[in-house]
């Protein structure tokens, strides 16, 4: 049974990959600004983030400038928030797709998830040059975003499948997303080091796996640390607990779609 | 040969309020809560039940039904859409199911992407839409825009692309559905010789459909499907001609729509029938376009209705609506109508329309939007051609179109004697030419 939903996956590739295309292709068409968007964001944030929590509010930084403090967690977080939200409303938003024609459903949430990576990417190479503005070493380790992002997608891949398996029976879902991100914006240090977090609760916040990875992520940029392989190893275990169950919720849920939708 | 679909005891039951509506989690909380303290009432439909048929390989199978009879619900679980409550399908070989022209286009593509994206949303491989591209773009007739973005073709453009593509679909067994009740005459005639090429080249297809015309060319085998069961299955004429008979009740000028299966409306009132009569009140044996008509709406009303609207509605064969006639649009307004059965006349002084086979949607509504009874599709009116303009020669659909006007031509400049011309103002052989 495994074996036939694996080779099923493997003979709708083709459609996978046209359907990751397709949102790629549509989300630079049609706009002023182009891929300009994928730097915008994160960039923006950024500013606004060291306006009020670096200069202001004094936040400290790891010891690097808090414009690359920040931008350097802002750039996946950017990629997981906007992958959560496009998958979470990815099967209401594909409702014809749903009820015309046959093809795993995974494949919805999924192209979804991969359509963000190319913003990632962009906004990824903006990292690189702000890092050169700031005089600060690039170091080998910058070479590990490609993999760091893998555990990223599995924990938006999960989440989000069962967002968009619940946003098919209850509409109300979709008012819920944007607001779950914002409350773990604030759970995971993006605008904050974790080093001000007290140490009792650090364990109770490692359970939140994406504060391994965004960890890792910014441990890439600062000279003096060093990747936590034990929290990351933790988070990635968790995230991938979290696409399992999320995928096995996400089949179960399935043969009902078409007909509640 | 053996089956290429196999359908054994199928059946698919729907709870009633789970489609067509959005929930919310609040109501799901609500609605546990209530259960705790009370049954819930668990009301279901059978789509489908107990349905069981097989199709041979290469053999061309028509399935015909009245709306909600559950030919869709069996086209959706065939092409594995949605699941069967229970029973099982089997089927050999590749399927490509057709529900729509088009899905999946994109506004923001160019025609060759969305060739692309909906060749492959199919189940094309790239490889095949790449080697029958050039199939695709001359079929569909959209060359010189192929690279502009589909939300600037008209829905013409839109409609031949999408079937460009799925006529080059390539499966084993295709799942159609009403696709061809779109678009143009010549765009119909071409998409229903793609078909049977289709069925020539020995495929095996499924074909659902109202225009029973098609049904009849393409499809040697047809199932009738009523009330979610299989009401007939057999030679494919015989088939459309015992269901055609249902529509007429006595005779074909008289329905009984009481029997019906409704989907909309609360029933204050229900259609309970229709009759076409003569201006003096007898029953019309043959309607003659540009004959005067009188249509009688029977009803039956559950308790007294304060100004309730009703309508007859005229659809071609193709689904294009002809006319609305409404009592809300002519501003006839009933003040009320008493318990028990009633008919309201609707008179036609002329039926401006070409001859051929009209559909009859029928509704019965509050003024404030309130449905008590609709019926789409329920009977149908044959109307004859007729010398509408009294030229001597009678007006068929074939040329003249749809609707026919009454007008008068008047020239400007006339000659009425042969003596204000000259011989050279003559072509040598104008007469000849006419003749032809």
């Amino acid at each position: 049974m495994r074996a036939e939903v694996l080779r099923e996956f493997w003979d709708y590739r083709e459609l996978f990959f046209f359907l990751v295309w397709k949102d790629v292709k549509v989300r630079y068409k049609q706009t002023l600004l182009g891929a300009s968007w994928a730097v915008i964001q994160p960039f923006f944030t950024m500013v606004v983030f060291t306006l009020f929590f670096g200069k202001l509010a004094n936040m400290p930084s790891d010891g690097i400038p808090y414009p690359i403090f920040s931008y350097s967690a802002l750039v996946p977080w950017t990629y997981f928030s906007g992958a959560l939200s496009l998958a979470g409303n990815s099967l209401v938003n594909n409702t014809n797709l749903l009820t015309k024609v046959y093809f795993p459903r995974v494949a919805i949430p999924a192209s979804a998830v991969m359509c963000g990576l190319v913003d990632f990417l962009i906004a990824f190479t903006v990292l690189l040059a702000m890092m050169v503005y700031y005089g600060m070493p690039l170091r080998w380790d910058l070479l590990l975003w490609p993999v760091l992002v893998l555990p990223l997608m599995f924990l938006a891949l999960g989440l989000g499948m069962v967002l968009a398996a619940l946003n098919v029976r209850y509409r109300d879902i979709k008012h819920a997303i944007p607001f779950a991100v914002q409350m773990l914006l604030f759970l995971t240090p993006i605008i904050y080091p974790t080093s001000i977090v007290p140490e009792r609760f650090r364990s109770l916040a490692a359970l939140n796996p994406l504060v391994g990875i965004i960890e890792a992520f910014r441990a890439t940029v600062v000279p003096s640390r060093h990747i936590d392989w034990q929290l990351l190893g933790m988070s990635v275990a968790v995230s991938f607990c979290v696409f399992v169950i999320g995928l096995l919720y996400f089949r179960s849920a399935e043969r009902q779609f078409a007909d509640v939708i | 040969m053996g089956n290429a679909v196999e359908v054994e005891n199928l059946s698919k039951k729907y709870h009633i309020g789970e489609r067509g509506r959005e929930r919310m989690v609040r109501e799901a909380i609500v609605k546990y809560f209530k259960s705790l303290f009370q049954r819930g009432r668990n009301e279901a439909i059978w789509a489908l039940r107990d349905v069981s048929f097989s199709i041979r390989q290469g053999e061309v199978l028509g399935i015909v039904g009245r709306n909600g009879a559950g030919k869709s619900t069996l086209l959706k679980i065939l092409s594995r859409i949605t699941y069967p409550t229970s029973g099982t399908i089997k089927v050999n070989g590749r399927v490509a199911s057709l529900l729509e022209v088009g899905t999946g286009f994109h506004e923001e593509l160019t025609g060759r992407e969305n060739i692309y994206l909906n060749g492959s949303i199919l189940g094309m491989r790239r490889r095949e839409i790449e080697s029958r591209m050039d199939q695709i773009v001359a079929f569909s007739g959209v060359e010189q825009f192929l690279e502009t973005p589909i939300k600037r073709y008209s829905s013409g453009m839109r409609l031949r692309l999408g079937f460009a593509v799925a006529a080059h679909l390539d499966a084993d067994v295709m799942l159609v559905d009403e696709v061809l009740a779109v678009g143009d005459a010549e765009f119909q005639k071409k998409c229903l010789s793609a078909m049977d090429n289709l069925s020539e080249s020995g495929r095996t297809v499924l074909f659902v459909s109202h225009n029973m015309e098609a049904v009849e060319n393409l499809c040697e085998r047809a199932i009738w499907i009523d009330d979610g069961i299989v009401r007939q299955d057999g030679p494919a004429r015989e088939i459309i001609q015992n269901y055609l008979s249902t529509f007429a009740g006595a005779g074909e000028n008289r329905y009984d729509l009481a029997v019906l299966d409704r989907k909309v409306g609360n029933g204050d009132v229900r259609f309970t029938g229709i009759a076409f009569l003569e201006p003096d009140g007898t029953e019309k044996t043959l309607i003659r376009c540009g004959d005067p008509l009188v249509v009688r709406l029977h009803f039956e009303a559950k308790q007294c209705i304060r100004s309730p609207h009703f309508a007859f509605e005229l659809f071609t064969e193709f689904g294009t609506k002809v006319t609305s006639l409404n009592t809300w649009a002519s501003g006839f307004e009933i003040p009320l109508i008493p318990r028990g059965r009633g008919h309201v006349d609707l008179e036609i002084p002329s039926l401006n329309i070409v001859d051929g086979r009209y559909y009859i949607s029928l509704w019965a509504a509050s003024a404030g939007n309130l449905w008590y009874d609709r019926l789409d599709h329920c009977a149908y009116l044959d109307v004859t051609a007729s010398d509408f303009y009294h030229s001597g020669r009678a007006m068929t659909s074939q040329h003249y179109g749809l609707v026919l006007l009454p007008c008068t031509w008047k020239a400007g400049a006339m000659c009425d004697d042969m003596a204000h011309c000259q011989e050279g103002d003559f072509f040598p052989d104008s007469h000849r030419r006419f003749a032809v």
